[in-house]
């Protein structure tokens, strides 16, 4: 079992706390002149993304948590679980819904992902920055509408709906931001 | 290989303030008749203190933590005032307010009362950091207020769930933890960030766990003659009246060595040379050691040592 100590804590570091894997965010060294040391951190759990302050006694050790982070391509979704696959080694992975979350809306087969694997096992999946989706179905915009703020609603190819200009049309390919959930061009655009 | 990051952590201005800071401290410690004197910085022995962990050279000793034991062998042959300010060694001490080589001015006056210290440290950093004078506290008040329980004789297990009441208990707090072990880690964490935030505060009368080198107090023995002095939350310095009686010293300073081993640490032997000293005769003394680089750091609103130091210990 690989283990850290203190003095080997930094932002990014992957460990395991009461069974569960957390990422450090922040680390401080704390000691008074004349006395003990401490680690005050703030970590995130893996699992819910919540994210609690520590106390550890400098020079105590913790357990490495066997976390990866790498980049998969969305193959499709059973039902039950969405599967991907690393495209260097072709090993396949499935993810729950927890994991996916709403990735959900915004994953088209082939586009490449980021997992966060622990123990083997997606924990979380993150979709790209930027997707090119399809419009799927929104009314036709009437020329000099203002009554929406010059936007209306459409929902794309996944179902992910999301605010785009007038001049839209069914069919449209856009390329959305997915992290604003927001349209930013259509995709042959810059 | 990446190529080492060879450029310094301060900034030229940065270092051209710095200068003029080191002028401005030795022109204060010169008005008030302290003689600049300079100790070696390899020293055969270390200090037995549980807090502080010092950097052993291949066959030549240990990189001095503080300057505290030449400096003594100093007075207890009739030195004066004296001061030194140079640079010390402290092993495993590195983050936003630590570099494990630091720059410590520390200063003795014989025939002195800690309260003499306390006035002069609050007026050096008042002079040359433009702050204003100290504000001063008992560490039992402090305590009281911000940690919500009387840290003079106060049992462990009650400092424990205080210190788990305000969330900053370790997960596994090691077995033996002592009343030493709950006080640090409750002043540190509670106490200390709300300190020193209206300016300077000195914190007299702290307690006698763990004092080494340091007079307790005559009326209470609960209590050491010791001060820390503290701004925006960052400890600047540490002073005493120091432990003249060497016998004492001895049994003290073998306790940190027992302590130290039984924790499963190799410590350094004692420092036949400093008790030689104190059983000479070290006359009635105070003293005072103050972080210059965080003093520096404070004055100029920086958040960390590193803006402060020419090179800090990433880039060594």
């Amino acid at each position: 079992m690989a283990t850290f100590n203190t003095n080997q804590f930094k932002g990014g570091l992957k460990i395991i706390l009461d069974g569960d894997p957390y990422a450090i965010v922040e680390n401080e060294f704390v000691k008074p002149g004349k006395g003990q040391a401490f680690n005050r951190v703030k970590v995130r759990n893996l699992r819910n993304n919540r994210v609690i302050e520590r106390t550890f006694k400098a020079g105590d050790t913790v357990e490495a948590a066997d976390v990866l982070d790498i980049d998969v391509q969305y193959l499709y979704h059973d039902g039950e679980f969405w599967h991907f696959m690393e495209p260097n080694t072709f090993e396949q992975y499935q993810a729950s819904e927890a994991a996916v979350g709403d990735a959900d809306k915004w994953l088209k087969a082939q586009d490449t992902c980021h997992v966060t694997l622990w123990n083997g096992t997606p924990l979380q999946i993150d979709p790209p920055n930027f997707v090119t989706l399809a419009v799927s179905e929104t009314d036709p915009g009437v020329r000099g509408d203002t009554s929406g703020g010059g936007a209306k609603p459409a929902t794309l190819e996944t179902g992910a709906v999301v605010r785009v200009p007038l001049f839209i049309e069914e069919g449209e390919v856009l390329k959305v931001d997915t992290r604003k959930g927001e349209y930013v061009s259509r995709a042959n655009e810059g | 290989m990446t190529e080492p990051d060879w450029q310094p952590t301060a900034t030229p201005a940065m270092l051209e303030r710095r200068g003029a800071f080191m002028a401005a401290i030795r022109g204060f410690m010169t008005a008030r008749g302290v003689l600049e004197v300079d100790t070696p910085v390899l020293s055969r022995a270390a200090p037995s203190e549980r807090g502080l962990a010092s950097f052993a050279v291949d066959d030549a000793g240990y990189l001095a933590p503080s300057p505290e034991h030449a400096l003594k062998r100093l007075l207890a042959v009739g030195a004066g005032p004296i001061y030194q300010l140079g640079h010390v060694f402290r092993s495993g001490e590195a983050g936003r307010w630590h570099n494990p080589e630091f720059c410590m001015l520390e200063w003795y006056r014989p025939q002195a009362d800690v309260a003499t210290l306390i006035e002069e440290t609050s007026e050096l950093i008042a002079r040359v950091a433009g702050a204003p004078r100290a504000q001063r506290r008992r560490y039992r008040d402090v305590f009281t207020q911000h940690a919500g329980i009387d840290p003079i004789g106060a049992t462990p297990t009650a400092l424990a769930a205080c210190a788990q009441s305000h969330g900053v208990a370790p997960h596994e707090p090691p077995a033996d933890a002592s009343r030493a072990f709950w006080l640090d880690l409750i002043m540190s964490l509670v106490v200390q960030p709300q300190l020193g935030h209206e300016g300077p505060v000195c914190i007299r009368e702290f307690p006698a766990d763990g004092a080494v080198l340091v007079e307790t107090d005559p009326v209470d023995s609960r209590l050491a003659q010791r001060f820390e002095c503290y701004w925006r939350g960052v400890e600047l310095a540490n002073g005493a009246q120091e432990l003249v009686d060497a016998d004492v010293a001895r049994e003290r300073m073998q306790g940190e060595i027992q302590a130290q081993q039984n924790a499963g640490q190799r410590p350094p032997p004692i420092d036949e040379a400093l008790l030689a000293a104190m059983s000479a005769g070290l006359p009635r003394c105070a003293g005072v050691a103050l972080g210059v680089d965080r003093l520096l750091a404070l004055m100029l609103h920086c958040d960390s040592l590193s803006q402060v130091l020419a090179f800090d210990w990433a880039r060594r």
